[in-house]
């Protein structure tokens, strides 16, 4: 009846299992305890759960992202606890096989369900109204996307609680990830938690794509996108392009598990390095699809705080599109110490040098935005700057990785682990927050407090370096990664070090919680009634904070790159140019839906019934799935109309406001 | 915002304008129509599922010998009948174009008639492909035998699995055309369907060439 699951699922006999899981259960009853007191239910679902809105998509996304942030930090945090004490007779606090899920856990949930999320929630959210439309190519799609997402997350985060987690590390290489290692349902959760989100990203990065290629504002020609648009482009190509080859690989693999196949197993003939290769074709152009959108928010947020366009604009726009291209062809760096032969890792290791290039090009175009330009510290540039700093060295220490001979000594040491932290940390999580700070006041209308965000700034940048310079130096002196004990006493003091640079990232994360609360309760005085709070450039800043359902009342007119920028001294010598000259037309907008809701609830029940192989609950999911599906496709209504007078009068209040607080 | 508007020959939803006597172009025109959106992003999507194919495609390549002593494709595959699911299918492609012909004329008994020779002939493939994996089975060749079989069941299942999708899609479709008639939304996803189909074939003459005559050699 059940298939696997039984009583003996529940970790009763871990006391550190229990109290996480515990912990948990606690906090999201508590919150769910909170909105049914506050009777927040039919707010929370007519306006969030079933949106279509793009703009709140983009906000749940960055929400999801938040909290696996907190969560997937636990687990750093535990892993650098214990190999600061693990060495020779002191066997640490974490049993082995309990290490083993926690360091795969951080892995995976760290890109798959923090990084991810929270570049296409940013995506989400400013790539519209940058090309200044009202909607992405397909809202409804959109919203399923968000869903399936937190399918996976709820999925990995049960595992916690019912069963257990793979222990095969973030990428779950076979044979170890094959049933016959590794026969719990942990590598079960993983891959199907994977597959969910999985579609959800690959729909995801379709409709971003269409929405940047076919629905721009009229004159917005590619040359006139803002930067951060050609990234989220290059980068939705590449989730178009890498991500159907996870589906296909995860695919391939569970066939292993679940019907005996023999593609990767060690005995039938299989192959497993074919997984790695595999894994890999999509992985490296995975770290891409993260930080090229960063490298757009870096463009937007200098050019914004330096007053000056970019520089170097179309450089800009043919190195993001050349690293596009160029992420596909050095994925065997991964793992030089195959044996593919000198020629074949000449090449990629040549290939990766490359890709060197486009990047320095970045950085120095970033550079040269800066000089001469009256530069405002505000913390968004802050975490620009150190980025620049930090990801220089990331890239540097990733292109010795790249010479094949450097690569047989470094592979798999905790140099690696340095390394890809180095430009994680340095380059994804900097620019997400710093795309946090930059965009917060359009989606809530009011600014992030300066002081706590400054502070958080210093303590991530403070804590990274004493995190992870001690890693670059153990892996030179040999250290592996995924030590839960060793047996070296030299290397104890640097792991010290590593786990006090933890608690610097930890105080910089508590002062983003304190950043905000700070913020919503002072919210009153740091309203944004201009909607253009740092002077921006680009049209996400020409419509109020937050921007209404529509975005734009009347579609922009686009002449040049900047657009905003040219539309605010243009309006300024002709102030004519107000609100009363525009012809407002009734427009169309898209009407929520709780199909992408319910869509990933049967994802989440077909989900949990595969790992524990209850087929009647399968085919019920898969069932119930088809019917939502069939349910959308029968409705009536998929659109509603909002009045020309009702357009003119949010919009005409805009103006007047942005007037007002334009005292120059 | 003096832009004035006129009416081109681009036509579409909302009409495109011009500024500054400029002719209007592409990107001057602003977000193209729904039609035109829907059918790029679903050319995306095929194009994102080729991509997958085209893993189990190299899999099924790097694993084509790995046959750990068991049964090989010489001696599994029949050419005949591979022959008649090729021919079905592909007859099934032109069905399905005569359908959508029927769909622009909007005449619907033709429509009907379509769709009802595409879904037998994409329902005979599934037979004859079933009968074909039964067979297999019968003599001992299953997916658990050796990487081969693995890759050989898995990429040619995939692109049966698209198949019937199809048919289920297929079989909404002519509901929904029944039902609520010649809608935008009906035609966007008959559309689609037929763009679907379409690929599927490209698939399978891969899948025909890469599985069945290099497979055999």
């Amino acid at each position: 009846m059940f298939g696997k699951l039984s009583w003996s699922a529940i970790p009763i006999n871990e006391p550190i299992d229990m109290i996480a899981s515990g912990l948990m259960i606690l906090a999201v009853l508590g919150v769910l305890a909170w909105v049914t007191v506050k009777g927040y239910w039919p707010y929370l679902w007519r306006e969030w759960l079933t949106s279509v809105d793009h703009k709140r998509i983009g906000v749940m996304y960055v929400v999801l992202a938040l909290v696996m942030l907190l969560r997937g930090f636990t687990d750093a945090v535990m892993m650098r606890l214990q190999q600061a004490v693990s060495v020779g007779p002191d066997a640490g606090y974490l049993p082995p096989e309990h290490y083993n899920q926690i360091f795969s856990a951080h892995g995976t949930i760290m890109i798959f369900f923090m990084a991810m999320p929270f570049v296409i929630g940013l995506m989400n959210f400013a790539v519209p109204l940058q090309l200044g439309i009202r909607d992405v190519a397909f809202p409804t799609l959109n919203s399923v996307s968000l869903w399936l997402t937190a399918s996976g997350i709820l999925l990995t985060n049960l595992s916690l609680v019912v069963g257990e987690f793979a222990r095969t590390g973030w990428l779950a290489y076979p044979p170890l990830s094959e049933l016959k290692y590794s026969p719990g349902v942990g590598v079960d959760y993983y891959l199907w938690a994977l597959q969910i989100s999985g579609v959800g990203t690959l729909l995801s990065g379709i409709n971003l794509a269409t929405t940047i290629l076919k629905m721009r504002a009229p004159g917005m020609s590619y040359m006139r996108m803002p930067v951060f648009c050609w990234t989220a482009l290059a980068s939705n190509l590449l989730i178009i392009a890498a991500f159907p080859v996870l589906t296909a690989t995860f695919a391939m693999l569970l066939l292993d598990r679940y019907l005996g196949m023999h593609f990767f197993t060690a005995d039938g003939d299989g192959n497993p390095m074919m997984y790695v290769n595999l894994i890999w074709v999509w992985g490296h152009p995975e770290v891409y699809i993260l930080i090229l959108p960063c490298f757009g928010v870096f463009s937007e947020v200098v050019s914004t705080f330096s007053g000056k366009p970019l520089f170097g604009y179309r450089s800009m726009v043919a190195a993001t599109m050349a690293i596009c291209i160029l992420s596909f062809i050095v994925w065997l760096h991964h793992f030089f110490t195959m044996g593919a032969g000198a020629n074949v890792n000449g090449f990629f290791g040549v290939m990766t040098m490359i890709i060197a290039v486009p990047t320095g090009v970045k950085v120095y175009n970033w550079l040269f935005t800066m000089y001469g330009g009256r530069v405002r510290f505000n913390a968004p540039i802050l975490w620009s700057v150190g980025f620049m700093v930090t990801f220089v060295i990331g890239g540097m220490t990733g292109v010795l990785l790249a010479v094949p001979p450097a690569d047989f000594i470094l592979h798999n040491s905790l140099f690696l682990i340095a390394h890809f932290h180095n430009v994680i940390i340095g380059g994804v999580v900097f620019g997400v927050l710093a795309g946090y700070m930059y965009w917060f006041p359009k989606a809530f209308g009011f600014t992030l407090d300066e002081g706590w965000g400054k502070v958080s700034f210093w303590c991530w940048f403070v804590g990274f370096y004493l995190a992870f310079m001690p890693l670059y130096y153990l892996g030179m002196l040999g250290m592996t990664r995924r030590l839960q004990h060793y047996d070296n006493p030299g290397w104890q003091p640097w792991l010290i070090v590593a786990a006090v640079g933890v608690a610097f990232i930890l105080a910089g994360i508590l002062a983003l919680i304190i950043q905000l609360v700070v913020s919503m309760r002072t919210r009153e005085r740091r309203r944004d009634r201009t909607g253009d709070p740092w002077q921006g450039r680009t049209l996400e800043w020409s419509t109020s904070s937050p921007p209404p359902a529509w975005n734009f009342a009347v579609l922009p007119q686009v002449e040049r790159e900047d657009a905003y920028w040219h539309m605010k001294r243009r309006a300024r010598e002709e102030r004519a140019a107000a609100a009363e000259a525009l012809a407002y037309e009734p427009i169309h907008m898209p009407l929520n839906s709780p199909t992408g809701f319910v869509t990933a609830f049967f994802a989440v029940v077909t989900g949990f019934a595969l790992i524990w192989h209850i087929w009647w609950l399968v085919i019920l999911g898969l069932v119930g799935a088809l019917i939502t599906t069939l349910v959308f496709a029968w409705r009536d209504e998929s659109e509603f109309e909002i009045a020309a007078e009702e357009l003119a009068q949010v919009d005409r209040a805009h103006q007047q406001a942005y007037w007002a607080g334009d005292t120059p | 915002m003096t832009a004035t508007t006129t009416a081109t020959t681009l036509g579409g939803h909302e009409p495109p304008h011009t500024h500054h006597g400029m002719p209007a172009s592409a990107s001057a025109a602003g977000p193209a129509p729904k039609r035109i959106i829907i059918a790029y992003g679903f050319w995306l999507f095929l194009l994102s599922d080729i991509v997958m194919f085209s893993a189990f495609f190299a899999t099924f390549a790097v694993l084509g010998k790995a046959t750990a002593g068991g049964p090989t494709g010489a001696e599994l595959f029949d050419a005949r009948n591979v022959a008649v699911e090729t021919a079905l299918l592909l007859f099934s492609s032109f069905s399905c174009g005569m359908m959508s012909l029927a769909m622009d004329a909007r005449h619907r008994g033709t429509f009907y008639l379509g769709a009802a020779i595409t879904f037998i002939l994409g329902l005979g493939f599934l037979v004859l492909e079933m009968r074909e994996f039964a067979n297999m089975v019968a003599r001992g060749a299953t997916a658990d035998r050796s990487a081969f079989l693995s890759g050989f069941f898995t990429l040619v299942g995939c692109h049966g699995a698209h198949v019937a999708v199809g048919l289920l899609w297929l079989g909404v479709m002519v509901a929904q055309v029944a039902d609520k008639g010649w809608r935008a939304t009906v035609l966007h996803r008959l559309m689609c369907f037929s763009l679907f189909w379409h690929a599927l074939d490209i698939i399978w003459v891969a899948l025909f060439t890469i599985v069945y005559l290099m497979g055999v050699r």
